[in-house]
């Protein structure tokens, strides 16, 4: 049984398949990259998993339970933490209070104790706090702990966010497009963490990339995407050199 | 300028990050502590208004300064803590029971709001409030056997522990003080802990909340019902401060000068609410000497330009009918409510950041510190 599965998924708007039945599965402690043109269906895909969208067809398992039906918001509280292609960070929090909410689905206190501040309360804040100095020093985000997010650049942002999908603790973590709008060096300190999440934190990574040097560094196999369709699997170099990739991307 | 050098996780968590807010605190405490023994009996009223709009603006700051969901409802919130005040009363029902009884079906009442407006948001939200503000005060002014309609309601005098608190006296001012203090100390804790953050994530992106296992839905009615609750809980203050209830005490005007108290005091901040009280409370004085003052001042320049006796007094009259025409406040605060929003989005309070800071970095200020500016373009498509 493998780690994580989707079987034939899909989301249809009206007559458009984003998603045309999509099955791939990931395995526990590897880096798995979908590739594929613009409008290929990739962001659909993560956005089908972590339920922003409900699928058309097709069904989605994570250590073997079945996740489609599962509302939004409990997709965190089993391990599966996401980052944006857009960013979509707390724009008018400080970074320290935007890893915090990393930290909600660990959260316990009931709202009445909050109201008085309990001992209770201070603890499980400073454990959270513990936690989520971890991912500040694992990503090197120590200056920016009472910085406002809208002062920051996209580089640092890009970073932030994905402190913030580490603080929860995940088992699978979902990059969309990690490393969009980085130069040259964001980019490959990006490829440097992501293969120590995998190989210092043990996180799963499914990640949608664009930067193919990015995803050579990086990925353990490669998916390509078309149309909504999987046009080809295996490792970077088998699935770079598939008629169908190199057609897809330049053209038959 | 202070640099605060940080060894303890505790350093972010208290409420005083250093000494200097124990002075400035410790002063503004005692200051409203002999306030009530050295004041005009006519200021301490005042202070007992800013107290209740303060406690009403702190509760929806919550709600639209925090979690970004906009009321104009609020309004009927407040009436119906008054009325939940004034209804028990009759049956004499001891202060402290119908004081939480008002606060927790203010509550209630605002969680079954919050239902239907998870679906709304921004100008939808405003109007759904807006609609059910006007059910509210439809009911007050129909449902007689409770309200007695547009009658109106006497409220008589607070007793608490077997002593009477009349809304005048310095007892009055102090409870109205310490309510607003326990309700700010209660949002600020709640603004430290995972609630008060989630709430800051809904308002700032609802998909980064959700994908971070925030449950959106949860979280907008709790928001809406500890918005209500406060606001219920001021709405009994209200009802004891004027003795005297009536539906048309609550009508929409009011819950846009709440929206006034949270504007013009600065969204995001706890001070806002405050600051916005006491400048909308003075608008009324301001009005007043407007209406007495202004056309004789007015009549007195033209008088000294030459202006004949005649037309000295057409003038007078004619700023005399303006000053006390109707709509005149609705008027006034709609160009305060522009005034701001254009010129200083961030309130009051971010007026006062701007001062602080001026004279901190003195003479190295920089206008450009506070220049809004986008960086890039935020996806709006998950939404």
């Amino acid at each position: 049984m493998s780690y994580f599965r989707a079987e034939d998924l899909s989301l249809h708007f009206g007559g458009l398949k984003a998603v045309d039945s999509v099955s791939f599965a990931v395995e526990k402690g590897e880096i798995l990259s979908i590739i594929g043109p613009n409008g290929a269906g990739k962001s659909s895909i993560f956005n089908l998993i972590s339920r922003i969208y409900a699928p058309t067809s097709g069904r989605i398992f994570f250590e073997d339970q079945d996740i489609t039906k599962q509302p939004p918001y409990e997709i965190a509280g089993l391990g599966i933490a996401r980052t944006f292609q857009n960013i979509e960070l707390f724009e008018n929090a400080t970074m320290l209070s935007n890893l915090l909410v990393g930290r909600h689905r660990h959260s316990t206190t009931q709202l009445w104790q909050e109201l008085l501040f309990l001992p209770s309360v201070r603890a499980h804040e400073k454990a959270h706090r513990r936690r989520v100095e971890q991912v500040i020093e694992f990503l090197d985000l120590e200056v920016y702990r009472d910085k406002l997010i809208s002062g920051l650049p996209y580089g640092v942002r890009k970073v932030i966010e994905l402190a913030r999908a580490l603080c929860s603790e995940p088992k699978l973590i979902l990059l969309d497009e990690p490393s969009s709008g980085l130069n040259v060096e964001e980019t490959g300190d990006m490829s440097f963490w992501i293969r120590d999440l995998k190989a210092d934190l043990g996180v799963t990574v499914l990640m949608v990339e664009h930067d193919m040097s990015l995803v050579n560094r990086v990925s353990d196999r490669v998916i390509a995407l078309n149309y909504g369709k999987v046009i080809a699997m295996g490792s970077p170099s088998e699935v770079q050199r598939h008629p169908d990739v190199v057609a897809a991307y330049l053209g038959a | 300028m202070r640099f605060l050098f940080k060894t303890d996780y505790e350093d972010d968590i208290r409420l005083v990050p250093h000494s200097g807010y124990v002075i400035s605190y410790g002063v503004l405490l005692a200051v409203l502590a002999i306030a009530p023994f050295v004041l005009s009996s006519y200021i301490v009223s005042q202070l007992v208004f800013v107290c209740i709009y303060a406690t009403v603006g702190v509760g929806l700051m919550i709600l639209t300064g925090f979690t970004g969901q906009a009321s104009l409802g609020h309004a009927a919130f407040l009436a119906i803590g008054a009325y939940t005040a004034g209804f028990l009363q009759q049956y004499n029902v001891p202060f402290p029971v119908y004081f939480l009884a008002a606060g927790l079906l203010t509550g209630a009442i605002g969680a079954m709001v919050g239902f239907p407006a998870l679906r709304l948001q921004g100008i939808y939200l405003v109007i759904a409030t807006i609609s059910f503000a006007f059910i509210v005060e439809e009911i007050l002014a129909r449902w007689e056997s409770v309200t007695h309609g547009n009658e109106g309601m006497r409220v008589k005098t607070i007793q608490l522990l077997g002593t009477a608190v009349p809304r005048d006296s310095p007892g009055f001012y102090f409870l109205c003080l310490g309510f607003l203090i326990l309700t700010i100390l209660g949002t600020l804790n709640l603004l430290r802990s995972p609630t008060g953050r989630a709430f800051v994530a809904i308002r700032d992106s609802e998909t980064a909340a959700r994908s971070m296992g925030v449950n959106v839905s949860l979280y907008k009615v709790k928001s809406f019902a500890i918005s209500a609750a406060i606001t219920g809980f001021a709405g009994v203050l209200f009802a004891h401060k004027l003795s005297f209830i009536s539906p048309e005490m609550f009508t929409l005007q009011l819950s846009i000068e709440f929206i006034i108290v949270i504007l013009i005091g600065g969204t995001f901040s706890l001070h806002g609410a405050v600051l916005g009280a006491i400048f909308l409370v003075m608008i009324d004085p301001f009005l007043t000497y407007l209406k007495d003052d202004v056309p004789g001042m007015i009549a007195g320049v033209a008088a000294t330009f030459g202006a004949g006796k005649e037309a000295v007094a057409h003038i007078k009259d004619n700023a005399a009918a303006v000053a006390s025409a109707n709509g005149l406040k609705g008027a006034i605060y709609g160009l305060i409510i522009v005034l701001f929003v254009l010129f200083e989005p961030l309130g009051l309070y971010g007026r006062w950041l701007k001062i602080k800071l001026f004279f901190q970095l003195f003479p190295l200020y920089k206008r450009a510190t506070f220049k809004r500016q986008k960086i890039y373009v935020k996806s709006e498509r998950n939404r």
